[in-house]
């Protein structure tokens, strides 16, 4: 009867059983979770899993966009599309109301917007008490979420403590929390920028189209490339030029920045991703340069 | 996993690991020549790849375990970079107990250490099936085989008084010069003598995980699929349990048990992802249907019926505690096995363990990385295989109602 395993799952399939039952354990843990979907490459990975999680049933928790009012329309419509075609419910919470009841206040009206996130977020989880909120995060990307468990514990103010995280051992996954505190969980921890994009290649995922080499203008500013957009404009004496392009990450427009490709399918991305010389976060993000402690500081204040 | 100190080379040697398969890009690069500028040093310095957080920084050590990847064209390997400070055992606990294969790091100058030993014992204790002793810093002894053959011989002697070589015996001997990169991935002249394998050829030819053993099927299940309001009328009678497969595997048509109400069906279908499949294997969260209608919720298991695990009500085990705060015997706690949640309660401590020492001590409390054995008494049953049979069914970690924190990490014995 018992007999001795000689299969075994290949590495996507490992990381999809792994995500799977991250998800499991937060929708039989929690009572009111949720699941981040901003639209993006990662998010889009996270719906497909959901769906291997959870059909035929319906998805135990509904979806949620933290829009900052700074995404690519592409993005946002795609977001919308995605969410229609699940047949889950999609909730947007915008910065754009946060500044309106003050409690988000820039220093100026082009300042990146992304780390302001985290007060709509939180207001959001207040909002619908949510205990559980489900993100994309990747162990790879940053040497904060190295260190991150996949489920992590935040006080009733949404900080994560790095010197003090909840030990997580095995695949026995502690999720409780006391009301006002959450867990933020991290079902593909473990999968790198190129799991991702195997994982996109393989189970035909679509993606919004700014992901794929496409035409734009842009400048170049101190090492980057600056897309030029109505939130982005050229500075007096750049030179605008016309770049084929693609973006590696889709966030707030004021800090992500494209990479010069000609890569225009799933496949062309892969081998890309196999032979670049920069990280994704490197040649993308405005926002993690700024300091060797930058991610670290604002997950204390609750970012993802 | 990695375990061992910063000055024993462990940061150099991920570095190197990372560095010599290719995984830095060239940004990642350029930031840490600059900061090895900033500091003062000479040539790069791989370490600063493992830089963690602000507050490691600032003392020059691992606190908290952290997770790096590497992919070599055959295999993908995640490492688990474990701190090796005495106060942050429980961090190395947590670390190995994901962990196939350790590489345990010695400085080929001072030889096996109290560190090493306690290394060597929580590898043993979280079940890590593949340990590697990785003797650095060759560099620094001439590259003298006498002394890698003396320290060899040290640590084989106490590995086997105390009963610390793994099953099967899968225990290897590797000099390198993590700084230099003898021995890593690439065989270099410095060491012609020694005619074993780099550190990467043994990382490449390990088993994978659940391959070595034969092992039951156990299924805890986590979550139960019901759509009974979809607008499909097929679905109405869907009850689909879905889990993940600890071990063994599981066909259509085979007969089940389950735990604890004992009632026995078959299984109508194995579902991956809405589709059926003829069968499900180790590892693979999947979707069982059975042939009849019986009551199963979170937390109960469905096994093969012919190899049912043993309910148990009160369980030995060796523990590791995790909290600040000592664990009382006065006190009532949940444990969580698999998906299922028990009030367990402390019956006694036969005895608690010196990491250090390697010798058994009494003690009425435990305080922070003590590891004892224990007897517990829980409120449920829960079925177990022992833990040196399977880590899935044989783990369990407490928590304390009162913080909702995971204070303690258990195996049953």
């Amino acid at each position: 009867m018992t007999t001795l395993t000689k299969q075994t799952l290949s590495h996507l399939d490992w990381l999809e059983a792994e995500a799977i039952h991250i998800m499991r354990e937060v929708a039989g843990q929690c009572e009111r979770p949720v699941l981040l979907f901003s639209g993006g490459k990662d998010s889009v990975c996270m719906l497909r899993v959901a769906e291997k999680a959870f059909r035929p049933g319906k998805f135990p928790f509904p979806l949620m966009h933290i829009d900052t009012g700074h995404n690519y329309q592409e993005v946002i419509d795609f977001r919308d599309k995605r969410a229609a075609e699940l047949g889950e419910r999609l909730i947007v919470r915008s910065l754009a109301d946060s500044m309106k009841r003050g409690t988000v206040v820039l220093k100026s009206p082009d300042e990146p917007r992304n780390k302001h996130q985290s007060v709509t977020l939180l207001e959001a989880i207040a909002e619908f008490e949510f205990d559980c909120c489900i993100g994309g995060a990747r162990r790879d990307e940053e040497k904060a979420r190295a260190k991150e468990r996949v489920m992590s514990f935040r006080d009733e103010f949404g900080q994560w403590d790095p010197k003090n995280q909840r030990p997580e051992l095995w695949n026995l996954y502690n999720a409780r929390t006391h009301r006002g505190e959450n867990i933020r969980a991290f079902p593909i921890s473990n999968w790198t920028e190129m799991d991702v994009w195997q994982y996109i290649e393989r189970e035909k995922l679509e993606l919004p189209s700014i992901y794929f080499a496409h035409h734009r203008p842009i400048v170049r500013r101190s090492g980057s490339i600056v897309p030029v957009t109505s939130v982005t404009p050229a500075r007096s004496g750049e030179e605008i030029v016309d770049m084929l392009v693609r973006f590696r990450t889709v966030g707030d427009i004021t800090c992500t920045a494209p990479v010069e490709s000609d890569a225009d399918t799933v496949s062309k991305i892969v081998l890309e991703t196999a032979t670049t010389t920069i990280t994704e976060r490197g040649a993308t993000r405005l926002d993690d340069q700024t300091s060797d402690a930058s991610m670290e500081q604002r997950k204390k204040e609750g970012y993802f | 996993m990695t375990c061992g100190s910063v000055d024993d080379g462990k940061s150099t040697l991920i570095g190197r690991l990372l560095f010599d398969t290719k995984t830095i890009l060239a940004d990642t690069l350029t930031q840490i020549e600059k900061t090895s500028k900033k500091r003062g040093m000479a040539a790069v310095d791989l370490s600063l790849l493992t830089d963690g957080l602000q507050a490691e920084r600032e003392q020059g050590i691992t606190i908290d375990v952290a997770y790096r990847y590497f992919s070599t064209g055959t295999r993908k390997y995640i490492i688990a970079d474990a701190p090796g400070h005495e106060q942050y055992t429980r961090n190395m606990v947590t670390a190995a107990s994901t962990a196939n294969l350790a590489i345990i790091l010695v400085d080929a100058r001072k030889g096996v250490l109290t560190q090493t030993r306690r290394h060597s014992y929580l590898a043993h204790l979280v079940g890590i099936p593949h340990r590697v002793v990785a003797i650095n810093k060759m560099d620094l002894v001439d590259y003298s085989q006498e002394t890698f053959d003396r320290i060899c011989g040290e640590y084989r002697a106490f590995a086997e008084k105390m009963g610390l070589i793994p099953e099967g015996g899968d225990l290897r001997f590797i000099p390198m010069s993590a700084l230099n990169g003898d021995n890593i991935v690439d065989r270099t002249e410095a060491m012609s003598w020694y005619k074993g394998p780099t550190l990467l050829e043994v990382l490449e030819a390990a088993p994978p995980a659940h391959t070595e053993h034969a092992e039951p099927f156990r299924f805890p299940v986590q979550f139960v699929c019901r759509p009974q309001d979809s607008a499909n009328p097929d679905l109405h009678d869907y009850r689909g349990f879905m889990g993940r497969v600890e071990s063994g595997s599981i066909k259509v048509g085979d007969e089940v048990t389950v735990l604890p109400s004992g009632r026995t069906s078959r299984i109508k279908a194995v579902e991956l992802g809405g589709e059926p499949i003829a069968e499900g294997i180790t590892e693979q969260s999947l979707t069982l249907l059975l042939e009849d209608e019986v009551d199963i919720s979170r937390g109960d298991m469905i096994v093969k019926s012919a190899e049912v695990p043993e309910a148990r009500k009160e369980i030995e085990a060796m523990i590791c505690w995790l909290s600040e705060t000592p664990l009382s015997p006065a006190r009532t706690y949940s444990i969580r096995h698999t998906t299922r949640t028990s009030k367990a309660k402390l019956n006694g401590i036969a005895y608690r363990m010196d990491v250090n020492s390697l010798e058994r001590g009494d003690a009425t409390q435990l305080a922070m990385n003590d590891i004892a054995r224990v007897n517990l008494k829980l409120a449920q049953p829960v079925f177990a295989d022992p833990y040196t049979r399977n880590r899935a069914t044989g783990a369990f970690i407490v928590i304390d109602d009162s913080t909702n924190n995971t204070v303690g990490a258990g195996m049953i014995l």
